[in-house]
């Protein structure tokens, strides 16, 4: 079952690809799937009607007890034949009904391919959980179908509707699933029929898997998707909307009424609403005049019908219900493809535009007259057997309640009278002679129906045709379903097509003349469905309620999103005082004692960096106001040096270096000042919300101390760190050993913002390193100029303006630019066991890379670093990423560390960490980034200037890209 | 533990700053408060690990006399991200002040159109306000008249009108 099923998923796959290669003839080849599918269960028939059940379990997420359990037994043989059967050819009449040049052909038939693998895994699966997937796949292929290439408005409003009923109805039954599973302790289909639990759970998931049921069978009053879903293509309207996936729900309710059909409620609303759907179907249907639409609401009707027989829990019309669900697929699937043909010969489908097309196309007026008489339920054909056998056992018993019982049947018999009505009605507004039309009409055939065309309708119309006399054969397939259930009559009667007078035969009668007076009173019919017209449809409400919802979203929005950042992050703080503050209050554990300080330096350092951040608020002056927070940073590096944190005051010192450089670097170009954009009210309310959340901060950092009683984790890490990480450096074994996920995350964020500030300052193309210097560029420097030096320190120091450069710093810079390398290589490799590592070394090596861009210019950066950044990024994560997989191959775990010593000669003792390879990765994005925003930053913002960049704005301009 | 004055009141203060800064609608000033927010948080980190002590480096002092390196390692490679983050700030800075001629962090104009909004997108409308070809076939009983799939896109042009790209103005 499992291959049948992936090979639905190949051909889904392939079939764009076919459809290039080989244009509508690909649907021939995907035809094959379905084919080969039917070609397995029918092969399966023996074992099946023997009273056995073929299975296949799956493991799927077995920490979660999910499997893929598929199951074949009666009921799903039955479908399941269906589905690949009518899948197969609708498939072949697509290969027809599409024209050689169609737009979207690719996309189709692999959604249509997709559709007939999920509904197939929908019959065959036994976990409700994995029922539920491919019921849902089923609704996307459908949304996916009937919108088609998304361009029609019609389409697409109907390809939503089915979407948000049916999805809406799908949530509901998977609530209805967790329901009953959890009531009656499995999750198999098989096992919840056998042994239903009980309450008041099971009786509430049993009427929400109903929810799913008569959404997806499209019973009243939620019919109306299906109608507007005829927008798709007239194949898709065959299968989806008429063979298979519209069956899905009376599936599903064939599948529980053998356990859950006395559960109450059950009756009631399979009951009532079957009844109702299959009158308003066929009232609806006999006053429509487009072919397509007529059938659709007659499939409303007959999905009526099919859930009364088969919802009813008992044995006899059960049997009947399978017959029915066999015979609609059969003559519907037909009677939709004839439609097709008629559309795509004549280019309409309202019946008020066609006349006398029966004797242009004698075989194609054979073919639906077939299957008008099987829908209609005249004898011998399949849909004549399964309404007698409804009748007849309604007749008899059917239902425990007798009452009940007739009632059904008198809607029953009215809902045939209409079913033939307007059966009649089709086939006469298909292929009639109609007075008052020109004869015939339309004038001439745009394309005349090949053979293979053809060839669809005709095998299922033949099929229902050959079924009727032939019942018998399908009786020990029905009755291995119908048995499952208790039997309400005295006796079960065997299918046949010839029962012998009887009451059942007359109500046939009935309903057929029922159905022809009916048709030929139809203008006097269609003057008094007119004058009752209804004024509020099921339509209309959806539509009402969706745009309440809509109305109701926007005003939501409206209300809370203002649109202004400040106001947002001041909504947000609020928040933060309000519930983490009220804690903090009443809750936490405050110190009972307090120390002034550890060591006085603290407090002085504390000082200055207070008073820089309060000049930072005062101060308007960009380049000032940066200064003030560097003095914070650096003041920061002291605090961490006094705490006994080297590396930190390391990183800390260097990162506030490289922040001062990229601020100016952007700032520059920024006027000087900044101006101020806020009233005094406003300043107000930001410095009482600043002071609050300052005050709360401050209770948090003693409170946390105060809160720290228990051994901290970080207590066995100098032996882990040694043992394990082979290193002495605390800090640098837990950033590349202990907790290298977490870094490896972080370094992953340094990836995407240098990323980021590349992509927000490149304009045509973010990848390249950084232009590099040519002979052109140096002769057009003005060489009159007598004052630049001659000496050329730096290799395209040349290139910058003489009053932009300075020697003393070209100078330092060629000393000391390769001493800073080395040492930032000496901080990556000592790393492990002093201060220092990747972080660290990856920082003074960008600082060398500052040098050398404020020395010399852009160019002398391209001269000091000719690489791509990204290549350094990437390779940085390929080097950290690769130590983890490195370690997994070893069979150790991800980002384990492993420890080789060995005594080399000249060398000596060696003793190599493989996490050394992880800093290196650390170095190699650190550079990167640094390089990146260099890059950016730096040259590429004096590249714009130099080369006056166009793309540069005029005041006020508005430039979207 | 007993805590010290000394860093809950640089803590507070950092944030106050940070804070009011962070509120200006000036993305200078946020990302200045961004970074005194940055400073801050570190060192509300540090002082969780409790007192000072000795460089947590084995060889340089006896594991009961370290500080404590968790806290560190947190903080270490926050001080790398605030750097990256604060690139990409001023990246956005850049270019703000490059198209618009503007740093300011202007009112969200899609926000504000939604809440000026009345009408409802046009797959959300009354079918009755609609064209007859575009009601859906369960609310007017006739499906639209068309050709089937394949037909010139022009006719199947419908009331949406798609917003012109850039190469097209």
């Amino acid at each position: 079952m499992t291959a049948v099923l992936l090979l639905h998923v190949l051909a889904a796959v392939l079939a764009p690809l076919l459809v290039r290669w080989w244009g509508r003839q690909a649907f021939l080849a995907l035809a094959l799937a379905p084919a080969a599918g039917f070609g397995w269960v029918l092969a399966q028939l023996a074992t099946v009607t023997g009273g056995n059940e073929v299975r296949e379990t799956t493991a799927w997420v077995p920490t979660l007890d999910l499997h893929i359990s598929l199951r074949l037994d009666a009921l799903s043989l039955t479908l399941a034949l269906l589905v690949t059967g009518v899948g197969a050819l609708v498939l072949l009449y697509c290969s027809r009904y599409f024209e050689p040049g169609d737009d979207d052909m690719g996309r189709f038939a692999g959604t249509l391919t997709a559709f007939a693998g999920s509904m197939l895994g929908l019959v065959l699966a036994d976990d409700m959980l994995l029922l539920y997937v491919f019921w849902e796949l089923t609704t996307v292929f459908s949304f996916l179908l009937i919108g088609g290439g998304g361009t029609r408005l019609a389409a697409r409003r109907a390809a939503s509707q089915a979407l948000i009923l049916t999805t809406a109805g799908g949530l509901a039954m998977l609530v209805g699933i967790l329901l009953v599973g959890r009531a009656s302790g499995s999750y198999l289909l098989s096992e919840v029929v056998a042994s239903p639990g009980s309450g008041t759970a099971m009786v509430a998931g049993t009427v929400l898997l109903l929810v799913g049921a008569i959404t997806k069978s499209a019973m009243v009053p939620f019919h109306f998707w299906l109608p507007a879903a005829m927008e798709a293509p007239t194949p898709v309207s065959a299968y989806l909307h008429a063979a298979a996936m519209v069956k899905a729900g009376v599936y599903l309710v064939a599948r529980l009424a053998p356990g859950l059909a006395d559960v109450p409620g059950w009756r009631p609303i399979v009951l009532g609403m079957g009844a109702v759907t299959m009158v308003v179907g066929g009232y609806r249907a006999l006053r429509q005049t487009d072919l397509k639409l007529l059938l659709a609401f007659g499939t409303v009707s007959q999905l009526g019908f099919l859930m009364v027989l088969v919802g009813a829990g008992s044995q006899e019309l059960a049997a009947a219900g399978l017959v029915m669900i066999l015979a609609h697929a059969l003559f519907k699937a037909t009677l939709f493809l004839t439609v097709g043909v008629v559309d795509h010969a004549t280019g309409t489908r309202d019946l008020r535009q066609l006349s006398g097309l029966g004797r242009r196309l004698p075989v194609l007026a054979v073919i639906g007259g077939l299957a008008a008489l099987s829908m209609a339920g005249v004898p011998p054909l399949l849909g004549f057997v399964g309404k007698e056998a409804a009748f007849a056992a309604l007749i008899e018993g059917g239902l425990p309640d007798r009452t009940a019982a007739v009632v059904v049947l008198a809607v029953l018999v009215a809902g045939s009278a209409l079913t033939a009505a307007y059966t009649l009605r089709f086939w006469w507004g298909a292929f009639a002679r109609k007075p008052g039309l020109p004869d015939p009409a339309p004038a001439e055939l745009a394309h005349r129906p090949g053979a293979l065309f053809l060839t669809a309708p005709a095998v299922l119309a033949v099929a229902g045709l050959l079924a009727g006399p032939a019942v018998v054969l399908l009786e020990p397939l029905v009755s291995a379903y119908a048995d499952t259930l208790p039997l309400v009559a005295d006796s079960a009667e065997k299918l046949a097509l010839w029962h012998g007078w009887q009451p059942a035969l007359v109500l046939s009668a009935v309903s057929l003349l029922g159905g022809a007076a009916l048709f030929a009173a139809r203008r006097p019919v269609n003057q008094v469905q007119r004058r009752f017209a209804v004024g509020a449809s099921a339509d209309e409400g959806y539509w009402n309620v969706v745009q309440g919802l809509d109305r109701l979203a926007v005003l939501v929005t409206g209300t809370t999103q203002r649109g202004s950042l400040p106001a947002y992050l001041g909504t947000i703080l609020v928040v933060v005082l309000a519930l983490p503050g009220t804690l903090l209050i009443t809750r936490a554990p405050w110190p009972d004692e307090w120390r002034l300080w550890d060591t006085p330096l603290q407090a002085l350092v504390g000082a200055v960096v207070l008073i820089a951040a309060a000049m930072a608020l005062r101060i308007r002056q960009r380049l000032s106001v940066v200064l003030v927070v560097g003095v914070t940073g650096y003041g920061l590096a002291v605090l961490f040096a006094l705490q006994g944190a080297p590396d930190l005051a390391l990183t800390q010192f260097l990162v506030e270096t490289l922040t001062l450089v990229t601020f100016v670097l952007v700032l520059r170009k920024l006027p000087k000042d900044i101006s101020e954009r806020h009233r005094p009210r406003e300043r107000a309310v930001r410095g009482v919300i600043a002071v609050a959340v300052g005050a709360l901060m401050a209770g948090v950092g003693a409170v946390a101390l105060a809160s720290r009683t228990a051994t901290p984790v970080s207590a066995a890490y100098p032996k882990e760190a040694y043992d394990f990480g082979g290193g002495k450096n605390i800090v640098n074994v837990t950033l590349v050993d202990i907790r290298a996920w977490d870094t490896l995350g972080e370094i992953s964020l340094l990836v995407v913002a240098a990323t980021g500030v590349a992509s927000l300052v490149f304009l045509r193309r973010r990848t390249g390193g950084v232009d590099r210097l040519e002979a052109a560029d140096l002769a057009e420097t003005p060489s009159a100029s007598g004052r630049a030096p001659r000496r050329r320190w730096l290799a395209a120091s040349a290139t910058l303006p003489p009053e932009r450069r300075s020697v003393v710093l070209e100078v330092i810079t060629r000393v000391l630019f390769h001493t800073i390398l080395v040492f930032s290589l000496y901080l990556l490799f000592s790393g492990h066991n002093e201060p220092g590592g990747g972080f660290a070394g990856g920082l003074v090596a960008g600082l060398a890379l500052v040098l050398r861009y404020l020395a010399g210019g852009r160019y002398e950066l391209g001269e000091a670093a000719p690489v791509d950044p990204g290549l350094l990024l990437g390779a940085g994560l390929l080097f950290a990423g690769g130590t983890g997989v490195a370690g997994l191959m070893l069979g150790a775990q991800v980002l384990q560390t492993a420890i080789v010593e060995t005594t080399l000669p000249v060398l000596g003792h060696v003793k190599l960490v493989t996490s050394l390879f992880f800093d290196m990765g650390v170095y190699l994005i650190v550079v990167g980034l640094v390089l990146d925003v260099l890059r950016s930053l730096g040259a590429e913002l004096d590249r714009q200037e130099d080369e006056d960049d166009p793309i540069e704005a005029e005041a006020g301009e508005v430039i979207v890209r | 533990m007993t805590p010290t004055v000394v860093f809950p009141v640089i803590i507070g203060g950092l944030y106050t700053a940070g804070v009011y800064l962070l509120l200006d609608r000036s993305l200078t000033r946020v990302l200045v408060g961004f970074l005194l927010l940055g400073n801050a948080t570190n060192l509300l980190l540090l002082s969780t690990g409790g007192y000072r002590g000795l460089a947590p480096i084995l060889g340089y002092a006896e594991p009961d006399r370290m500080s404590d390196p968790l806290p560190q390692a947190f903080i270490l490679t926050a001080i790398v991200i605030t750097f990256g983050i604060s690139a990409f700030v001023l990246a956005m800075i850049h270019r703000s002040w490059a198209l618009a001629r503007n740093e300011a962090v202007a009112n969200d104009e899609e926000d504000r159109r939604v809440a000026g909004r009345h009408d409802t997108d046009a797959d959300e409308l009354d079918p009755d306000l609609l064209a007859p070809e575009d009601r859906p076939a369960g609310h007017s009983d006739s499906l639209s008249a068309r050709r089937r799939t394949g037909a010139d896109l022009t006719e199947l042009a419908d009331d949406v009108t798609l917003p012109l790209s850039g190469d097209e103005r």
